[in-house]
């Protein structure tokens, strides 16, 4: 801050007071501490400094770090069963977890259920337990219904078993004990395909039903691979760019920033029209006799469209960066490097490349970050295979409304993103990265 | 200049570098360099001087084989190099801003041109640590350019340009990034490393002391032409013409027509009517125009009647204390802006402004150039 502040300067005399001895503080004129003395002429600056960053600063609280708490309180949140079954929970703390509970358990349990369908909310603890022990909602609502009207029979145990046989499971309990304590591991353990078993230990889902592993390894590549073909692509536009003279270089910063001003939905739909297989680069091909007309090919609807399509839309982050840093080195390098007698090949490798690693670095942290977080190109021309871990996390939100685990797949995206950043951060340096 | 053998006394070869009718142009449209000859001896230090844009550093990146002539030749020890590229020509250059490898230590700055000529390791290691010291930065291998100073990056920068021992070094404006008492003892050292490696350099400078300081021979550029070449000496006493005058060291003109012309001494009468007699150097004929240049040290104040060649009325201006001498600006034959220098010795007398004085000089001092 280089702002002059009228009033709040510092007596110019102060300082000069310190009285030779080292150790005793400075103090201002004032006979003040030279550092209280700094800091209340200081304290204007930084308010108002701080006054005008406010509105950023509470729209970033509002709309940034307040949703990334929500997330990751709802993906380890599990409250249906202490909110809407209390009396269960608190006498289920009891049980030590071996056979089965006692009668008290089960009368808070058909008194929570009693009460329940009165109000109409046993639905949300029936399907929250369901994800974890497939039948309990039928077990919930069915037990609840049949139980409206009963009054104080001999035993709730054997009442309650009577009607579901479930309740003499062992398994379920353990559930009910488990989800009562209004937190769970259990969307953490889904989007990593593992489950809890029968005995409350837990496991990896069974084959067929692993999908969320694959999927985010498979997202991590396909990111990797659309950074490196972004720096591919990117690195001789940007030298160039760099190099020629400015009415031909802005001419081609134009080329390059028009995506940016074309919508995003435009420019993937562009992609599926040539692409797909009665498309533009098909019919080229069949035209030119490369490919057979009957064996067209697959480029769209799968990994090859995504990863052409979003290589595409995110050739600009690494473009940039890389400008900005090749715009700063000057010729000179590469002439010093050339008079002492290294070849063109040699003064670029050891000179000019070298130099261009903070634009690299940036680039690709920004290409990376935005792929591996993309949701729309994917869905459009992704296809089957070609979908992103995102992709999913849209599912459980829109379609089946497990948020929990929705939740806990995007934090544990936000926890890679954030591992991968650091892991660059300890092998490039962030001071090693330009962004502009 | 012209001997039947290729080297001298000492062994130095003559010719080292030889630029023959040399023009260079950027846009097919005007020459930025118009005709530049140049027979330059083996050890010599020679410099290009001029005004920005005067054609000087485009000659030096034709010589280092960054920019090709559009006509002519350059030869480097007789041999044309004209399309030869820069990394085999084997000349050293420190650039204008140094142009220091900021990712690599001043070490292996230092080492680069010998590990791109595949040294091994150990003549590496030697090589550098001497060059280091020959720069007095011994201790500073491991550190980057950017902990230098100006100073030191500047040395860096000499020592590697000489560390792959070249015969010929080029400088571009190595010194126009520091200040002056560290430009000044830079000077002394490359005027030292230079005596003391007998290499061959070219220097181009826009500092007129700078080039006086530490050349064999300065090449004055004009416009893409070269005005005069010679020794700082024959410049300062005997510039050829009227640029030249002017540019090397301070000058007092006054334009006027010829009158009179013999071998030894040219008449010229001054637009306010004064005759002034003048040494005759650039001036073909009677009638013509002519700059009278005369140095503000060769004027002397109030003369004799009678002791000097040429007296003229003056009044004074100004007097600026400097020191060591006083800068007094008279208006004389209505030039505002004629200065004299005196030395600030014991029983000077100071004038004051408004002083009306008559100042003189020699036929010798004052030259008649083209106008």
């Amino acid at each position: 801050m280089s702002v002059s502040m009228p009033g709040s300067q510092t007596n110019p005399e102060s300082g000069v007071v310190g009285s030779g001895g080292a150790t005793a503080p400075l103090l201002a004129a004032d006979g003040r501490p030279l550092k209280v003395s700094l800091r209340r002429a200081m304290f204007k600056n930084k308010a108002r400094a701080l006054l005008l960053v406010s509105p950023l600063l509470i729209f970033l609280f509002v709309a940034f770090v307040m949703p990334i708490f929500s997330m990751l309180t709802r993906s380890v949140e599990s409250n249906e069963v202490i909110t809407l079954l209390p009396n269960t929970a608190m006498a289920v703390q009891a049980w030590d977890g071996e056979g089965l509970p006692d009668e008290l358990t089960f009368a808070a349990l058909a008194g929570d259920l009693k009460q329940g369908q009165i109000d109409r909310n046993l639905g949300r603890v029936a399907s929250r337990l369901n994800y974890e022990y497939s039948g309990m909602r039928s077990t919930i609502t069915g037990t609840a219904r049949r139980i409206t009207n009963l009054e104080n029979p001999e035993s709730w145990k054997e009442t309650l078993i009577d009607i579901n046989s479930n309740w003499a499971d062992t398994g379920v309990w353990r559930v009910i004990k488990r989800e009562s304590s209004g937190y769970t591991l259990s969307y953490y353990l889904a989007a990593m395909d593992m489950r809890y078993d029968e005995e409350g230990k837990i496991v990896r889902q069974p084959e067929t039903r692993r999908v969320y592993v694959d999927l985010m390894i498979k997202t991590l590549w396909m990111s990797i691979l659309i950074t490196f073909m972004c720096f591919i692509l990117g690195y001789p536009v940007a030298f160039l760019l760099a190099s020629l003279p400015l009415s031909t270089s802005n001419l081609l910063m134009m080329m390059v920033l028009l995506p940016f001003w074309t919508s995003l939905l435009v420019r993937t739909t562009s992609w599926i029209a040539i692409l797909q297989s009665q498309g533009v680069l098909n019919n080229i091909l069949v035209a030119i006799g490369v490919v057979d007309d009957n064996n067209r090919l697959q480029l769209i609807y799968n990994q090859i469209g995504t990863i052409v399509a979003m290589t595409h839309i995110l050739l600009p982050f690494m473009i940039l960066p890389l400008y900005s840093v090749m715009k700063s080195i000057s010729p000179s390098y590469m002439r010093a490097a050339r008079s002492m007698g290294a070849t063109g090949y040699t003064a670029f490798r050891r000179v000019y490349f070298p130099q261009t690693l903070p634009g690299i670095g940036a680039g690709a942290i920004l290409v990376f970050i935005l792929a591996i977080g993309y949701y729309i190109t994917p869905a459009l021309v992704g296809g089957e295979s070609g979908r992103f871990i995102t992709n999913f996390i849209a599912y459980h939100m829109q379609v089946s409304l497990n948020w929990g685990l929705a939740a806990a797949i995007a934090s544990i995206l936000l926890g890679a993103v954030i591992m991968l950043y650091l892991l660059y951060n300890r092998i490039v340096g962030s001071d090693n990265l330009k962004l502009g | 200049m012209e001997t039947p053998t290729n080297t001298d006394r000492k062994g130095k070869k003559k010719s080292f570098v030889v630029f023959d009718s040399v023009q260079k142009t950027y846009d097919g449209e005007s020459l930025v360099v118009k005709n530049f000859n140049l027979d330059m001896d083996q050890g010599e230090f020679i410099t290009l001087l001029g005004p920005s844009g005067s054609g000087k550093t485009t000659c030096l990146m034709m010589m280092a084989g960054f920019e090709v002539p559009t006509h002519g030749q350059i030869l480097l020890d007789g041999v044309p190099i004209t399309r030869l590229p820069p990394h085999k020509r084997g000349i050293g250059m420190v650039f204008q801003n140094y142009a220091l490898f900021p990712h690599m230590t001043v070490a292996e700055n230092l080492a680069f041109p010998l590990q791109v000529r595949n040294m091994n390791k150990s003549d590496v290691t030697a090589k550098v640590k001497r060059a280091l010291s020959m720069v007095r930065l011994d201790n500073f291998g491991d550190r980057r350019p950017a902990q230098l100073s100006g100073g030191q990056q500047q040395r860096v920068a000499v020592a590697r340009a000489l560390v792959f021992e070249p015969e010929l070094v080029l400088m571009d404006e190595p010194l126009g990034a520091l200040d002056k008492n560290l430009r000044e003892e830079m000077q002394f050292e490359i005027k030292h490393i230079h005596d003391q490696l007998g290499v061959s350099m070219i220097y181009v400078t826009h500092d007129q002391s700078e080039a006086l300081t530490m050349s064999d021979r300065i090449a004055v550029f004009d416009d893409g032409i070269v005005q005069q070449l010679a020794s700082p000496e024959a410049l300062y006493e005997a510039p050829e013409n009227a640029f030249v005058a002017s540019f090397i060291g301070e000058n007092n003109a006054f334009v006027g027509d010829v009158l009179e012309l013999s071998e030894q001494e040219a008449s010229v009468k001054l637009p306010t009517g004064q005759v002034v007699r003048a040494l005759p150097v650039n001036v073909s004929g009677k009638g013509q125009k002519s700059t009278l240049s005369l140095r503000p040290e060769r004027v002397v104040i109030n003369p004799e009647p009678g002791t000097q060649p040429n007296i003229l009325d003056a009044v004074v201006h100004e007097v600026i204390y400097m020191g060591d001498h006083l800068r007094t600006r008279f208006s004389v034959a209505g030039n505002d802006n004629f200065i004299v220098k005196t030395p600030n010795s014991f029983g000077v007398s100071r004038h004051k402004a408004g002083d009306k004085i008559t100042v003189g000089w020699n036929v010798s001092d004052c030259r008649a150039l083209d106008a």
